[in-house]
C-alpha cells in the first residue's frame, strides 16, 4: 500500500446545499417489479430528540437479489430503471420516510444466502464519519440464518429488523437510536 | 462463484473516533456500543452508480450558475480521486458545498449575520475523468463562527462527498487551506489522532493549475480505500 484513505469529517449541518440534487425517497419507479414496501421512522440522539440533520442513505439488490452493479456476477435479472440508491434527509423532528421494493436475497461469505436487506449509512452533523447499518424485514424466514444479523448479541439484533407498527397500514417502523437504551447497532464496514 | 475481494479498513488512527467531546454535537451523537465488523459481502463491495452527466459545465464551475459573478476571490480547486494502491478512481461522482466568501451557507438554518451573495449557490458536482482528476472553480469560502465553545471559528473549507466504487468506499470529508491560522484550534479538524492524515486534509497551493491573471489554483487528491488482495470466501 502506498497511499492512505482519506480521513472523514462530519457533513456538517449544511449538507442540503450540496445533497440534496441526489435526494431519492421513492426507490422504485411504477414498472419495477416486487412487493412495494414503505418504511418510517425517526433519527433520535443519547435524549430520546430527534435529529433534524442527519441524512441516510440506502443501497440494496432488486427483488431478484441481483444489484445493479457491474461487479454483481450472478445470472439474476437486472430491472432497467431500478438503480438501488436511495438519500433522504430527516425533517425537523428527525422523521424520514421511503418507499421501495422488498430486495431479492444475495449471497453471503459463507455461501448461504443473506437474508433480504438494505444497507445503510448515516451522515448527520455530530458524526464524524459515516455509520453503516442494515434495515432486514419482519416475519422473514432467512433472519434466523443470516450472516449479518448472527455476528450481533442476539438481544440487539432486533434494532436490525423493521417492525409492523399498528396502525400504520402495512408501513414499516424503523429508528436509528445513536445512543443509550435501545442503541442501534452500527457495522465496522 | 469467485466473489470480487472486499476493500481494506482504514489504519488506526487515521479515521476519527466517533466520540470527540471537544466537538460538542459528539456527545449524544455518538453510538457508546461498539461497531460490529462485518466482513464485505456481495452488497458491500457494490454500490450505487451514477451515469456521467455531459455539457453541464456550471455543475463544476460555482461562479457561473447565477447572471452574474460572486464576490470574493475566484480559485480553482482541483486533483485526482485515487485508491491507497494510487490506481485512479474512475468515473465517479464528487459533490462539494461551500459558504461564500463572506463565511454564509445558503441554507435555511444558517443565520450568521455576514451577507448572502444572490450570485452564489455554494454548491456543486463533477465525475472524475479517465484518470481520477476532478476541476472546481469557485471562489474562496470564508471563515465563520459557530456555537461549539467560545469563541469558536471553523477554518476556511470545502465539503466534499464521494462514492467510489463500492458502499464500502462511501467518504464524506472537508478540504482545508494551507496556512489558515484557524486549525490548530478547530476541533472538527483535529478530531483525527494521526497528524499525517489530519494534514492531507490540507489542500497545495498548486502554480500548475492557477490560470495567470484570473484564479489561483488549490490541489487537493482524494484517497478511497483499497482493495483487499485476496479474494473473499465463497
Amino acid at each position: 500500500m502506498t497511499l492512505r484513505a482519506t480521513t472523514s469529517q462530519t457533513v456538517g449541518p449544511f449538507f442540503g446545499i450540496g445533497l440534496e440534487r441526489l435526494n431519492c425517497a421513492e426507490l422504485a419507479g411504477p414498472g419495477v417489479a416486487g412487493e412495494r414496501v414503505t418504511i418510517e421512522g425517526r433519527v433520535l440522539d443519547a435524549d430520546g430528540v430527534g435529529v433534524p440533520d442527519a441524512v441516510i442513505e440506502l443501497w440494496q439488490a432488486n427483488s431478484h437479489g441481483k444489484y445493479a452493479h457491474p461487479e454483481d456476477p450472478q445470472d439474476k435479472p437486472v430491472d432497467a430503471g431500478f438503480q438501488g440508491y436511495g438519500r433522504i434527509p430527516t425533517d425537523e423532528d428527525g422523521k424520514f420516510r421511503f418507499t421501495t421494493i422488498k430486495p431479492g436475497a444475495v449471497p453471503g461469505p459463507d455461501g448461504k444466502l443473506q437474508a433480504p436487506h438494505i444497507a445503510v449509512s448515516v451522515f448527520m452533523r455530530g458524526l464524524l464519519r459515516r455509520l453503516v447499518t442494515r434495515i432486514y424485514f419482519p416475519d422473514e424466514p432467512g433472519n434466523a440464518e443470516d450472516f449479518a444479523l448472527g455476528l450481533v448479541e442476539p438481544g440487539r439484533r432486533g434494532t436490525l429488523v423493521a417492525r409492523l407498527a399498528p396502525g400504520l397500514d402495512g408501513v414499516l417502523k424503523w429508528d436509528v437510536i445513536m445512543q443509550g437504551p435501545g442503541e442501534t447497532v452500527f457495522f465496522d464496514c | 462463484m469467485n466473489y470480487p475481494p472486499g476493500y481494506r479498513r482504514a489504519v488506526p488512527g487515521t479515521q476519527p473516533e466517533y466520540l470527540h467531546p471537544t466537538y460538542v454535537s459528539s456527545r449524544k451523537r455518538a453510538p457508546a456500543q461498539p461497531l460490529i465488523y462485518l466482513p464485505h459481502t456481495l452488497s458491500e463491495i457494490t454500490g450505487p452508480v451514477f451515469a456521467p452527466e455531459t455539457g453541464n459545465v456550471k455543475a463544476c464551475d460555482l461562479t457561473r450558475q447565477h447572471s452574474g459573478e460572486p464576490l470574493g476571490e475566484r480559485i480553482i480547486v482541483s486533483g485526482r480521486v485515487l485508491d491507497e494502491d494510487g490506481k485512479p478512481v474512475r468515473k465517479t461522482l464528487v459533490e462539494v458545498w461551500q459558504a461564500n466568501a463572506a463565511g454564509r451557507y445558503r441554507h435555511k438554518v444558517d443565520q450568521h449575520q455576514a451577507p448572502l451573495d444572490p450570485n452564489f449557490s455554494g454548491h456543486g458536482y463533477a465525475m472524475t475523468d479517465g484518470e481520477g482528476h476532478y476541476r472546481f472553480i469557485t471562489v474562496r469560502p470564508g471563515e465563520y463562527p459557530w456555537g461549539n465553545h467560545h469563541n469558536a471559528w471553523r477554518p476556511a473549507h470545502v465539503h466534499f462527498s464521494l462514492f467510489g466504487p463500492a458502499f464500502a468506499t462511501r467518504l464524506v470529508t472537508q478540504m482545508y487551506f494551507p496556512g489558515d491560522p484557524l486549525l490548530p484550534f478547530d476541533p472538527i479538524y483535529n478530531c483525527t489522532a494521526d497528524e499525517s492524515a489530519r494534514q492531507r486534509l490540507i489542500s497545495a497551493f498548486d502554480w500548475e493549475s492557477t490560470i495567470p491573471g484570473h484564479a489561483l489554483g488549490y490541489k487537493f487528491d482524494i484517497i478511497l480505500n483499497g482493495r483487499d488482495a485476496t479474494p473473499m470466501e465463497k
